[in-house]
Parts: C-alpha cells; structure tokens; sequence
C-alpha cells in the first residue's frame, strides 16, 4: 500500500468514526434527557398529582390537576387561534399569490418564527392583558397561537407546494376548478405533512413559558372560564423548580414527564388517524 | 416528383394545402374541431407558428415529430391546459363544433375534451374514487357506480379490478394506472380525448393494450395523440400531422404520411435521418 492510499484511508476512517460519534452524541443527549425525566419524574408521579390541586406551602403531596387542565385549554385556545390562520394563509402563498408576495410574506414569517418568546408574552400582555385589566387563558392562549401561526404557515406552504404538479393538471383537465383542486386533491394529498406540521407547531409552543408568565399568569386553584389567569405545566414546573422545597422539585419532575407525556400521546393518536388513508408515493 | 420541386412545393404552399388527398378526404368527414391561424408564445419566444389543421370526428389524429418541435404544446391548447403556465400567449382560433374554445368557460370546456398525461398521475384515492371524481365535480346525475363501471370496461380494466375498486389506485401496475387515467377521463363522458405521450412510461406489453384501447375507443370520442413514437403513430392514427420547430409541415392521412410523404423532411424524419 502506497503512503498516500494509506493516508486517504486514515482520512476516511477518521471522518467516518467522527460522523458517527457526533450522530449517537446527538442521540444520547435526548435519551440522557428522557431517561432523567422519566427517572426523577417517575418516582415522583401519582394518581394524585393527576387529581389533586397543588398543596398549600409546608403540606405535602397535592397534584397539578389545574395545571394539566389549564394547559390543556391554553394549547386548544392557541390551536383554533393560530392553526386556520397559518394554514389559509399557506394556501393563498403556494396556491395564488404571486412571487413577490410569497416572499415579503414568507420573510415575515421567518422574521415571527425568530422574534424571542417572551417579546410574544409582552405584546399578547399589551394587547390583551392591559385593556381587560387581568390576567386570562384567552391572553395566553393568544400568545401561543402567535407563536404557532409562522410554524404552521411555513411548512403547510411547503407541503402543497410539493403537491406533483401532474395531480393538479389531472383534476384542472377533467373541468374541477382551481378551489375545487385545491379542496379535494391538493390538501388531501398534503395533509400527512400539514398534520405533522401543525403537531410540530403544537409541541413547540406546548412547552413555552415565557410568553404565558405575565398573560395567563397562574393560578393555585381551578381557573373557571376564559377569563381567569391560569395555570399551566411550564409555568408550574418553572416555578416549582426553583422553590426550596424537595417536594416541589419532585413534582416539578413529575410536571416535565406529564407534559412530554401529553405531546407524545398527541403525536401517537394523530399519527394513527394519519397513517389511513392514501399516500402519494414519493416519484 | 423530383426533390427540389416537392421543396418548391411545401414552401409556396400552407401544409394544410399541401397534401390535396388529406384536403379530400378531410371534406367528406366531419371535424369536430378545427384549428386555425395558432401562434403560441411562451414569454417572447414563439414556440407554434401559425398552425392550421382540423380533426375529424371519431378518429385518431397523431402528432408526431422530435422533441421541442411543439407537439404537446399545440395537445394542451384543445384543452386550454397551456393557461395554467404563467406568460403564455396564443393567438388564433380553435373550434370545437364550430364554437371558438378561447370564449367559453373553461371548465366546461374540459369536461367536453379530456386529457391523459404523458406519465399515469392518479389522485391519491381509491381506484373508485379516481374514476368518481369528474362525475362527483360535476354534479352528474346519472348513478355514480354504474357510470364508473362503464368507464372501467371502456378503459379495459373492469376485469382486473373489479374486486378491488376500494383499494388505493397506487398499488396497480403502471400501465393499469396509465388505464385507470383514461377510465377517468372517459367517465365525464368528453367529445375529445387528448393523449400527450401515453405510454412513454409503459413497458411494451402495457403499450400494447393501450394503443387496442385506442383503436376501440374511437366509436366513444375523437381521439388526438401526441407520440415520438412514430411506429406507434402508424398502428393507430388515421391522420398524422407531423410537426418541425414550431411548424406544421405535412398533414395526412397516416398510410399516406408514413408511404408517400410529400415534403423531404417528413421523409427524413420518418426514415429516421433525425429526431
């Protein structure tokens, strides 16, 4: 063997070694995270953190059942919020506007997508919070959805776009009109990837907290209505983690796997409803 | 006839004219549409120049020539499929039963001249439901399920699916795919049937039931196929236009087309000197 094939395949093996040492160091990371959750958060999770209101200071035991509820009815608000408008508005961009309005359009969404969280929190607070003088699962809800509208709009244009053309051209030369393709061929044909996209958009904004502290606030009792601050997982968990207490530390844990909990079984049931139907083949 | 004359000839005279058998035997048929004067532009590039020929009623008209000559071009104006390329532009007169389609709306003109395209693209839905969608667009009032059987048994392919209408259209062969797309441009029941290139996805066997699909399907509709294959053109066409860079150069009738070519290009192309 000559230096030089000898060097290239040094090179080779190296490279080859790293690649894959980055690839399981990414892996490991997530299943480090997931294994200490489920670890601290297992032990520490009951019947009653499912059930029960927090606690009052000293006492033990007490759940986060406001808080799973109030999350709940955060993420919904959010969704019917943010969901309809990222999607129509990726409809009009890949469907009927013209290049130019697709871009500025696109660019601002990007521009959304990067804007920090809590700077969502301050203008759902300014806008929401300070007219109805109070704190409210509609205000964070609000912010969520916000947050939701760039992600979704993004990847549901990217989806239809990617819609083959032939499928189109089909449908417009049996006489269906362009609304009538978009409704009964393009979005069927996209909606796996719409779907992922919304769930992606739904797990991203679940876990947000920044942007729920001064707009939903919190809450240590039930939060009828729409109206009240509320509680919710990340704020729970942000504010249960840096308290003193050992037993809040546990329940925070328990927090963290109850919300992992909540995107995974979300992402398992759309995917099952996903998984019928018929998909395009990949060409 | 002496080459350099038969050059005189086809450069004095529009290629419509040129062959006087086509011109008669064009008269004694009815057409059921008939193009006129068409120039097609994509942005400032002219790409058909002034086309001119008509199609007769319940026969197979082919169109044939090499790649870029403007073949598929000149196929997706009958139907005004072009209009969905930004920047195009077309000029003259295209008649169906004597109506010009540039001034009628224009899905109701795609129900009355349908299209199958060069690759099978069915929807992503059941074989059924493929079949189904121009009739449920439609609003069409006679009984679905009988229509999409007829159209399956049309299409020849009522037989191999028969048992399986439900199941996604995916999971059939190329070819009963490329059969499914013209089980479902049948449905609507159209006028005209474009071909654009068929079966140049097909392997031989499934281009072989396509082209004696064809030939039978010529009592239902008038039938205009776009082919490089120009062997393909002569097993099913009756008339053949053959087309060079945009322009028409000979129109005839197929045996006359493929035996007696009276412009030297057609010759060259058919004995395969080029394209």
């Amino acid at each position: 063997m000559s230096p030089r094939l000898r060097w290239r395949k040094f090179v080779s093996g190296f490279m080859l070694t790293m690649t894959g040492v980055c690839a399981l160091v990414a892996v490991s990371v997530l299943f480090f995270i997931l294994g200490y959750l489920v670890y601290h958060g297992g032990t520490s999770i009951s019947w009653n953190f499912f059930t029960k209101l927090p606690a009052p200071v000293g006492e033990s035991g007490g759940g986060m059942a406001n808080a799973i509820l109030g999350s709940a009815k955060l993420l919904l608000i959010a969704s019917l919020f943010g969901v309809p408008i990222g999607f129509f508005g990726a409809v009009y961009l890949a469907e009927f506007s013209g290049s130019t309005t697709a871009f500025v359009v696109r660019y601002a969404a990007d521009l959304l997508n990067g804007v920090p969280s809590i700077v969502i929190g301050i203008f759902a607070y300014s806008l929401v919070v300070l007219p109805f003088k109070h704190f409210s699962t509609l205000a964070g809800g609000f912010a969520l959805g916000l947050m939701m509208i760039p992600i979704t709009l993004r990847s549901t244009e990217e989806f239809l776009r990617a819609v083959p053309r032939a499928l189109r051209e089909a449908s417009m030369a049996l006489g269906a009109s362009k609304w009538k393709t978009i409704v009964s061929i393009i979005v069927p044909a996209a909606y796996r990837g719409i779907l992922t996209a919304v769930l992606l958009a739904f797990a991203r904004v679940a876990g947000e907290t920044a942007p729920l502290l001064f707009t939903a606030f919190g809450n240590r009792f039930w939060s009828p209505g729409w109206n009240q601050p509320t509680a919710s997982l990340p704020v729970m968990i942000f504010t249960y983690a840096i308290a003193p207490y050992d037993d809040w530390h546990r329940q925070a844990w328990a927090a963290g796997l109850v919300l992992l909990g909540l995107i995974l079984v979300t992402n398992i049931v759309a995917r099952a409803i996903l998984s019928r139907g018929i998909a395009v083949p990949r060409s | 006839m002496h080459a350099s004359v038969r050059q005189a000839v086809s450069v004095n005279i529009p290629p419509i004219v040129a062959s006087a058998t086509a011109r008669e035997t064009a008269a004694a048929l009815s057409m059921r549409m008939t193009i006129s004067k068409v120039n097609f532009f994509y942005g400032s590039k002219q790409t058909l120049f002034d086309i001119s020929m008509g199609i007769a009623t319940s026969k197979v008209t082919a169109l044939i020539g090499p790649s870029g000559c403007g073949k598929s071009t000149l196929l997706r104006t009958l139907n005004r499929m072009h209009e969905t390329v930004r920047a195009v532009r077309l000029e003259g007169e295209i008649l169906l039963d004597g109506q010009n389609i540039l001034a009628q709306d224009v899905t109701s003109l795609r129900r009355r001249v349908g299209m199958v395209f060069q690759r099978p693209n069915p929807f992503p839905k059941s074989i059924f439901d493929n079949v189904a969608y121009g009739l449920r667009i439609n609003g069409s009032k006679t009984p679905i399920s009988e229509a999409v059987e007829k159209s399956l048994r049309h299409a020849a392919l009522w037989d191999e699916v028969k048992d399986h209408l439900h199941k996604s259209a995916y999971e059939l062969s190329g070819g009963q795919q490329q059969r499914l797309c013209i089980a479902r441009a049948l449905a609507v029941e159209p006028e005209v049937l474009l071909l654009d290139e068929p079966c140049s996805a097909l392997d031989p066997i499934s281009t072989a039931k396509i082209e004696e699909l064809l030939v039978q399907l010529k009592d239902l509709c008038t039938i205009v196929i776009v082919t490089h294959n120009m062997q393909q053109a002569a097993r099913v066409s009756d008339f053949t236009a053959f087309l060079l860079t945009g322009q028409l150069i000979e129109f005839s009738p197929t045996p006359q087309l493929f035996t007696t070519p009276s412009d030297p290009r057609t010759e060259a192309y058919i004995t395969g000197r080029f394209g």
